[in-house]
């Protein structure tokens, strides 16, 4: 099945939605389809009940965080220096805005074709992060929906029973997020290195332990 | 009492014991493990209790479903932070004397997950460990080894003195505190009473021999 007729026919039968191709430049070439979120549930039902596509089974549901980062871009200008008019570079840095990303894999058990993989992406990573939920159209997307909400804070809206599924209800994180912080219940490790050392050797600063040296002296 | 006057009257059909040995034997020969599994080491101590491994011979004739009636914790598996409080809880409603077997990576340490944000780093952060069973998951004959091991350590408590086992000792603690589930992590996040960030010496880490980063 070819993506882009079937943005075409997407775009033909669900008046008003933007519907945009994400390309995969990897060899697998698996590419994509970024859909808004205000028309991502009469797209989702359109895929399923379209007598040609019927994506009728969501096998995964997945969920993406995209930090917010800083995009520093030199800039040649010209400008009056002392009053002599010079070639002057400028760095400008531009503020990329993070968001959150869920992703469908579907496929179509009846035409025995698939998979279509199907995107959606939050406003930002604070507050804008309600996404349609699919799991009125695909039941399999439940749980996954649910375990998406605990890990990564996307709140879908029209979900049956969103709750957090792998942590507690106390839990304030989201610990798939990239800037999450894990406690620090420091513990010995035989082999540390980068983050997990640099915390070893924070920890060894306030413990009063005989320094390598002594402790060699055999 | 004498050992050697002991075997003379064994030989001459006296029998004499002593109320520890006879306290210890009682112990050591009928211990009731609770029946709980946590991830795949159960299913290892499932197996260990079939016929072809038959911990039966050892006296751990019957698992217990309720922790009223067992003496033996096997924690076989991963230990998730959710499911913490509850091990703890399961440990504090058994009756004295009670042994743990940590069974396994996982419940010794976290194992494989042991960075992960929901597994905890070990079930000895909470409750006193009296047997490490270490293996990915152990195989039955490990378990097997493990529990003749306690066998072994249950034979040798004292009744009295110093060294008498914790339920012998009242000023010992027999319940020990139920973490609660906090905005970030597990409240407290280990029994300070029972559990000491170990004081190995991290400042080797990431140095060479000669000490060198």
């Amino acid at each position: 099945m070819n993506l882009e007729t079937i943005k075409s026919e997407i775009e033909a039968n669900v008046p008003g939605c933007r519907v945009e191709l994400v390309a995969n430049p990897s060899p697998s070439a698996q590419h994509s389809l970024l859909l808004d979120a205000d028309h991502a549930a009469a797209v989702a039902i359109f895929l399923r009940d379209a007598p040609n596509l019927r994506f009728d089974f969501c096998s995964n549901v997945t969920g993406i965080d995209w930090p917010g980062k800083e995009v520093s871009q030199k800039v040649k200008l010209r400008k009056l220096v002392d009053g002599v008019e010079q070639e002057v570079e400028e760095t400008r840095t531009t503020t990329i805005p993070g968001s959150l990303e869920v992703v469908y894999h579907l496929y179509s058990v009846e035409k025995k074709h698939g998979p279509l993989t199907l995107r959606m992406r939050t406003q930002d990573r604070d507050t804008g992060v309600h996404l349609p939920s699919l799991t009125p159209i695909w039941r399999s997307a439940e749980l996954q929906e649910r375990e998406i909400f605990d890990l990564y804070g996307v709140v879908f809206d029209g979900h049956p029973d969103l709750r957090r599924l792998l942590m507690w209800d106390e839990f304030q994180d989201y610990p798939m997020r990239r800037d999450y912080v894990d406690p620090d219940d420091y513990e010995y490790e035989p082999t540390a290195h980068d983050d997990v050392l640099q915390r070893a050797q924070q920890h060894l600063s306030h413990t009063d332990l005989p320094q390598a040296s002594e402790a060699e002296g055999r | 009492m004498d050992e050697s006057l002991k075997n003379e009257l064994s030989k001459q059909g006296i029998f004499t014991t002593s109320l520890q040995e006879l306290y210890n034997w009682g112990r050591t020969s009928s211990l009731w493990p609770l029946n709980f599994g946590l991830a795949c080491c159960a299913i290892e101590m499932i197996a260990t209790t079939m016929a072809r491994y038959d911990l039966a011979r050892f006296g751990a004739e019957v698992f217990r479903p309720s922790p009223r009636q067992a003496d033996l914790m096997i924690v076989a598996g991963t230990v998730t932070k959710k499911m913490a409080p509850q091990v703890v809880r399961l440990y504090n409603q058994m009756p004295e004397p009670k042994y743990v077997i940590s069974m396994g990576a996982c419940a010794i340490s976290g194992g494989p997950f042991k960075q992960g944000y929901n597994v905890l780093k070990g079930i000895d952060r909470y409750i006193p460990v009296d047997i490490y069973i270490p293996g990915c998951p152990p195989r039955p004959e490990a378990l097997i080894d493990a529990f003749m091991e306690l066998q072994k350590k249950i034979d040798a408590q004292q009744l009295t003195g110093e060294n008498r086992p914790r339920h012998l000792n009242a000023a010992e603690p027999s319940e020990f505190v139920v973490p609660r589930f906090g905005e970030h992590d597990l409240e407290p996040t280990h029994n300070q009473t029972i559990w000491k960030p170990p004081l190995v010496q991290i400042s080797q880490a990431g140095t060479d021999e000669s000490g060198n980063h």
